[in-house]
């Protein structure tokens, strides 16, 4: 609720104040930024997470979208506060989900999600058992491993070659590749995509919502930057 | 004890496409309306209004708008021995929720069947002989024929607001539209919808390869348009947030910015949200509907008479509470006998993924139904016998929704995370386009709907179950698709193309979103004993209930099914204004 409020406030401060800064025709455009800044990871307190698991966290998003090559990373775009904030909502809790018994074993996956933890759950066991592989492996924290022995540990992961006693590793990996590229490309108001960086590297114009004199000019790159629903201008 | 409220003649339960429709119908026609709608109330303002709309994460990946499986969802299982276990987060279909139904967050695509599919069962029989249908094949004609609906097709279109062009007015085919459809008595009431690139692309293509394209029918207004109920839709801006979303812009087809706007202003008619039915009473010989109980928004039970019922939510959900009212015989896959259940359906669909290095496809431009079909494989163009499948096709190329978390096909081989994936994501983004290919799904004996014995919800009563799985005649049907659309993805020249379909070893995974057309269950027919509800989608058993949707489909269309739904809707309220009202009792005589 006082999220809703206070993205309320802010679209209508932006629309308010905001002069558009795009220069028709060229493909460039001036960033304007709100008024009010996003968070610094730096600087952010996350509200589910301890500091060893936001350090994990850190770490293994720094991997699944890095900064090095052409767009920005997960983490100049905020994307681990955005997960931070998906714990505490409706989607860490599993609060839309139908989640009462049984839940049967060996049941395919075709079939869905059929584990009684909650995402939240899922993230915080699988964050432990993947630190104790890797100090078990390694003799060194995720957080310690040179970036291409990360690599190694998140594809066993994702491949199933590591198993767990007390989580699915697949759940955990899913939940947190998913998770972290809706970070990565969700608008800013939950809590990455920093300055719509991600819109901006692949040319989404976001909330724009508006475009039928775009519809018949063929084989023609859209020029306009993205704005986002509390009014930020790319 | 449960309350009771005062009488109403009668109770629309759920409020939809179909019991807006029925709203109008029988409001029309004098008699008092009550509505109950179990989700919340929602208008264009403010529940759609931008920006909010334009919001991927919230509506297109976490759905608000639809149903919660915390509060309603079915169990699914792939065959009769297996433990069916909970649709517990959403996949593969997505039903809607509150006023407006399915009908707020669709695309728009507006189809009438073919007439042959309406006499399947008849029309094989009489080209190729019953000996061409599988045994477990379950494939029943509809018991009303195409022309007996065209009026009401129309009319549906007419009240809708459909953007297409005709392709058969009266018999004459017609330049530019669909030159297999049906006949149809007038134009559609708008033209076609500016065409993008991808489209004008795949009919340059299709022509050459001579085949037939024309526009999509679209429920995404072109231009101003005021229907017959004096309900105004503006042109489509082409925002890209349709499927999923609420329209911000009055120009998505919708209960409520076609309907519910002139309905709410009637003093005989009422309705109230968060009023969810638990079940349809009945009288002590069962033959008659006395009206329904529900729980209100203050969470208390309540009994509402009713000289008449009218079924109108999803059609799964009008199954189960047919299931859960003891309204005709449920149905048992071991003898095949009893009906209500039998015959659900899904549909088959593939596709192709084409990437283009050098061309700009601005994929956030798009309106819900915007695309370029082509019906050349459709069921009625197809020798059953000589392709050894029964069903068919429509092959479209469309482009909408592309928003970045959901819609970032990438070539095979790119890996799904990491540096490789950035590159990938930017190399792809905005130069991909797709052909795909949406076909029907015959029924079969041990495909059905019944009560879960494991599973309840938040009220005590048991899920309902769905048993499903894809079946041999289907995937050939797919088959021969993919051939087709392998030579027309070629045919476009792409710099990579990545072919998704079914295979004989495909079994149904409820995790990727498929389609929100689910079929059958309380399937409309002549013959009592082989379906749930008569022609004019009346109860066999309980003459006073009426059941409207896709849940009267005894198999699937290969088109999407909104169309037909509407349309026997109005089918339905003629029957119950001329024949049911004067006479109350079984229209049809078993």
């Amino acid at each position: 609720m006082s999220l809703e409020n206070e993205s309320r406030r802010r679209f209508m401060k932006g629309a308010l104040t905001s002069i558009p800064a795009v220069t028709l025709g060229s493909g460039v455009s001036l960033t304007a930024p709100a008024d009010e800044p996003p968070e610094q990871l730096s600087d952010y307190q996350p509200a589910f997470f301890d500091a060893d698991e936001w350090a994990f966290l850190l770490a293994a998003c720094d991997r699944l979208i890095p900064s090095d090559g052409d767009g920005p990373g997960a983490l100049e775009t905020n994307v681990p506060i955005f997960i931070d904030r998906q714990m505490e909502g409706s989607f860490g809790h599993a609060a839309d989900w139908y989640m009462k018994g049984p839940f049967p074993d060996d049941v395919s996956p075709l079939m869905g999600y059929q584990s009684p933890m909650l995402p939240r759950e899922v993230y915080r066991a699988g964050i432990a058992a993947t630190r104790d592989y890797c100090v078990r492996e390694y003799g060194e924290e995720f957080t310690a491993l040179e970036s291409t022995v990360q690599d190694e540990v998140l594809e066993k992961l994702e491949q199933q070659e590591i198993t767990f006693e007390n989580v699915s590793a697949l759940h955990f990996f899913a939940f947190l590749l998913q998770n972290t590229k809706e970070g990565y490309f969700a608008d800013p108001i939950h809590g990455g995509n920093k300055h719509m960086a991600a819109w901006q590297f692949i040319g989404f114009p976001g909330a724009r919502g508006a475009y039928l004199e775009w519809v018949d000019q063929h084989n023609t790159k859209y020029p306009l930057g993205p704005v986002s629903l509390t009014g930020e201008r790319g | 004890m449960a309350k009771t409220n005062p009488p109403v003649d009668v109770v629309l339960v759920g409020l939809g496409w179909t019991n807006s429709i029925m709203g109008m119908e029988l409001t029309d026609a004098g008699l008092n309306v009550l509505a109950l709608e179990r989700g919340d109330d929602r208008d264009t303002v403010p529940d759609f209004a931008y920006p909010k709309m334009a919001d991927e994460l919230t509506y297109g990946v976490r759905y608000k708008l639809m149903q919660r499986p915390a509060k309603s969802t079915l169990t699914i299982r792939h065959g009769v021995g297996d433990m069916a276990v909970p649709y517990r987060s959403l996949g593969s279909f997505l039903p809607g929720d509150g006023v407006g139904g399915a009908g707020v967050h669709w695309n728009g695509h507006t189809w009438r069947p073919q007439p042959q599919e309406l006499r399947l069962r008849s029309y094989i029989e009489e080209n190729w002989g019953a000996d061409i249908i599988p045994d477990d094949m379950t494939i029943q004609d509809y018991g009303v024929s195409y022309d007996e609906l065209e009026p009401f097709f129309d009319y549906f279109e007419k009240v809708a607001g459909i953007s297409g062009k005709a392709g058969n007015l009266n018999g004459e085919i017609q330049e530019g539209g669909n030159p297999f459809e049906g006949w149809r008595s007038s134009e559609y009431p708008m033209p076609p919808l500016a065409r993008t690139y991808n489209d004008a692309l795949f009919a340059d293509m299709a022509r050459d390869q001579g085949l037939h394209p024309f526009p999509l029918p679209a429920a995404n207004a072109s231009e101003a348009y005021t229907n017959p109920y004096g309900m105004q839709l503006g042109p489509c801006n082409f925002c890209g947030f349709c499927e999923r979303y609420g329209c911000l812009n009055y120009s998505k087809s919708s209960p409520q910015t076609c309907i519910l706007g002139a309905l709410k202003r009637r003093n005989n008619f009422a309705y109230r949200a968060n009023s969810e039915v638990l079940r349809v009473e009945l009288d002590s010989d069962g033959k008659r509907a006395t009206g329904v109980t529900y729980i209100d928004a203050d969470g208390n039970e309540v009994f509402q008479p009713a000289d008449l019922v009218i079924l109108g939510a999803y059609s799964l959900h009008n199954v189960h509470l047919m299931l859960l009212s003891g309204i005709g015989t449920p149905y048992d896959p071991e003898s095949g006998e009893g009906v209500v259940g039998k015959n659900y359906a899904y549909q088959m669909n593939g596709g192709s993924t084409l990437f283009f290095k050098d061309k700009e496809f601005n994929p956030f431009i798009g309106a819900g139904a915007n695309g370029e079909i082509v019906n050349d494989f459709g069921v009625e163009q197809i020798d059953f016998g000589q392709e050894g499948f029964i069903g068919g096709s429509y092959i479209n190329a469309a482009m909408t929704n592309g928003q970045p978390i959901r819609n970032m096909p990438l070539p095979a081989g790119a890996p799904a995370w990491g540096r490789g994936w950035k590159q990938a994501v930017q190399a792809s983004y905005g130069h991909t386009m797709t052909i795909g290919s949406h076909g029907s799904n015959m029924a079969y004996r041990d495909c059905y709907l019944d009560l879960d014995p494991n599973y309840t919800d938040d009220h005590g009563r048991p899920l309902m179950r769905m048993t499903f799985d894809w079946k041999p005649n289907d995937v050939r049907m797919t088959q021969f698709m993919k051939q087709k659309i392998d030579t027309l993805s070629k045919a476009l020249g792409p710099d990579d193309y990545r072919l998704s379909f079914k295979d004989f070893d495909s079994r149904y995974d409820v995790r990727p979103y498929q389609t929100t057309h689910n079929v059958g269950g309380a399937i409309m027919g002549t013959d009592p004993s082989t379906s749930a509800l008569n022609r004019y989608l009346q109860s066999w058993d309980v003459h006073n209930v009426f059941v409207m949707g896709a849940s009267a489909f005894p198999q699937n269309l290969q088109y999407n099914p909104t169309g037909l739904v509407g349309a026997l809707a109005y089918w339905s309220a003629k029957a119950i204004r001329e024949q049911y009202l004067p006479n109350p009792g079984p229209l049809v005589q078993a």
